[in-house]
């Protein structure tokens, strides 16, 4: 029924191709990316394995003490059956450290350090392997702003964010993503048990048919209430989309000059690539 | 007219960078001419990369630059159409194609229709061009056409009743649309240039571009499509690639004879027509 159908080969040509060619222009030859174990990561760890050859490639995972054991043998798993680069970094001694001073901090603050601290790992890691490090963000995520800015949200190269959950399925199986990483419940993986959709208190599925009528399509809101969707659910999403939309920017630059960067000093990021 | 042979030079320029560009352009006339081609043809803006944005000044040439200067020279061996960015001397920036044959600019046409909605933003950075020409070559009478104005009837029609039977168009259009059996943008731009060739009766050559600019991907696809519609040769999709086509004078003389539609065409109503939509709108 829905346009969330994908053709899968076209999508796997244009997103090697996208790896290949903007990784390669910059004069650089490798990537490198956190492995969680979960379905995002491992599509990403399959393309760039498949656009620079598995040697080129670094996967990194990087477990707290909380996170399911389940989760690192899913990312060895993955790993292995492309035959990348693997290593373990644990991030529970600095996170703990950390929150030795902070000890009331709650579970947001938690998520958001252990996001970050894996955004400083990749980026020291990248100058370690002169390597970019790619984002594992998917457009569902993107758009709902259920991501940690600076944090999992931070890379040089995103090769799935304009990809629905609906589709990182779907190409998921096409490339061979191992099949227990596909059908497991998707998690953040910061406490035992936790899952994205009873968190968000909607299913991917749901929230992808809304997602790609409302921004993909531009219906309006009566067209989409006519489409079957409930108005509350309607607004919610509108809501999330709108309030998380800082996150998706740069940060906001008071202007006073003639030139401000990114308003009207204007450059493609590829500029004389 | 004879039949000529035309190269569809399906490259990936790198943005901003005038001289390896030039580097890459001549290279690929220098196949084409070992190949004995009558006639190259590169993309929309091949001189520069296409999201130049505030780069337009800086790579932008004038008419006796020694880069154009350069492919003029060049065009003793072989005919060469190319996009690049053009500054006059009354500092006006055009999304220009060039037509260069026996060591000099045979046409010029500045793109007039410079998209901006969606992800296009030229008409921000860029003049419009302000005439449709059909010119001669000694391939015969040609219009040449830069992207977004072959989205407008108006324009090759325009340039089919001023006598061109080849339409030349340089682009740099972005692949979108996975949801089909092939690429959405590719999907539209074929049926494009094969309605285009069949209202007119005219070839169409089309160069596309490839590579990546910022996460966009340029999907290539370059063709010849004869006047019958029908895609003859087509370069592959989202790669490096040239496209070697014979063009047949006779396909062009027995597509005019079985299918005179162009001849038919009433110049005098359409003028009658357009005139009166003009004053009604009060334009």
């Amino acid at each position: 029924m829905s346009g969330l159908q994908v053709n899968t080969g076209l999508l796997r040509q244009i997103l090697v191709g996208f790896v290949r060619d903007e990784v390669r222009k910059v004069g650089i030859s490798r990537v490198v990316l956190g492995l969680s174990g979960g379905i995002d990561s491992a599509l990403v760890v399959f393309i760039a394995a498949e656009a620079l050859g598995p040697e080129n490639v670094h996967a990194i995972c990087m477990p707290y003490r909380s996170s399911n054991p389940e989760s690192e043998a899913h990312a060895r798993l993955v790993a292995d059956s492309c035959g990348v680069n693997f290593s373990v970094v644990p991030i529970t001694p600095m996170v703990d450290a950390y929150f030795e001073q902070f000890p009331d901090a709650d579970n947001m603050r938690r998520g958001n350090k252990m996001a970050r601290e894996r955004m400083t790992i990749l980026f020291d890691h990248s100058a370690l392997l002169a390597a970019l490090v790619l984002g594992t963000s998917n457009k569902t995520e993107l758009l709902l702003g259920y991501g940690t800015l600076y944090g999992d949200m931070a890379s040089a190269l995103n090769p799935i964010g304009d990809l629905y959950k609906s589709h990182v399925w779907q190409l998921s199986e096409a490339m061979g993503v191992p099949r227990e990483v596909i059908e497991k419940k998707p998690s953040a993986d910061l406490w035992a048990g936790q899952t994205d959709e009873e968190e968000l208190g909607f299913s991917y599925r749901q929230v992808d048919e809304l997602l790609y009528r409302m921004v993909d399509q531009r219906m309006t809101r009566e067209e989409l209430v006519v489409a079957g969707f409930e108005t509350e659910f309607i607004d919610t999403i509108y809501r999330k989309i709108q309030n998380s939309h800082f996150k998706r920017r740069l940060p906001v630059i008071a202007k006073v000059s003639n030139r401000t960067i990114d308003r009207d000093f204007r450059y493609s990021r590829d500029w004389g690539k | 007219m004879s039949d000529f042979t035309v190269v569809l030079a399906q490259i990936k320029p790198k943005l901003g960078c005038v001289s390896d560009n030039l580097a890459l352009i001549e290279e690929r006339i220098r196949l084409a001419v070992a190949g004995k081609a009558d006639l190259v043809v590169f993309p929309e803006l091949a001189l520069t990369g296409y999201f130049l944005k505030d780069l337009v000044p800086e790579v932008a040439r004038r008419l006796d630059s020694p880069e154009i200067l350069r492919l003029v020279e060049l065009s003793r061996q072989i005919s060469i159409a190319v996009g690049f960015v053009e500054v006059t001397d009354d500092y006006r920036f055009f999304n220009s194609a060039l037509y260069l044959e026996d060591g000099a600019i045979r046409h010029l046409h500045r793109k007039v229709y410079l998209p901006t909605y969606g992800l296009f933003d030229e008409q921000r950075y860029l003049a419009r061009g302000e005439r449709f020409r059909a010119f001669d070559t000694k391939l015969g009478r040609m219009g040449l056409l830069v992207c977004e104005d072959m989205w407008h009837l108006s324009a090759s029609y325009i340039l089919a009743l001023d006598g061109a039977t080849t339409l030349i168009c340089l682009s740099s259009s972005p692949g979108r649309g996975t949801e089909g059996d092939s690429l959405g943008s590719a999907d539209a731009w074929q049926q494009l240039t094969s309605t285009t060739a069949l209202f007119l009766n005219c070839r169409v050559l089309y160069c596309n571009r490839v590579g990546y600019e910022d996460g966009i991907n340029f999907w290539g696809g370059s063709e010849y499509v004869a006047p019958s519609g029908a895609s003859l040769s087509r370069g592959k999709l989202l790669e490096e690639d040239s496209v070697t086509a014979t063009v047949d004078e006779g396909v062009l003389r027995r597509e005019r004879i079985f299918s005179p539609m162009l001849r038919d065409e009433n110049l005098f109503v359409t003028m009658q027509e357009l005139r009166r939509i003009e004053r009604e709108r009060g334009l």
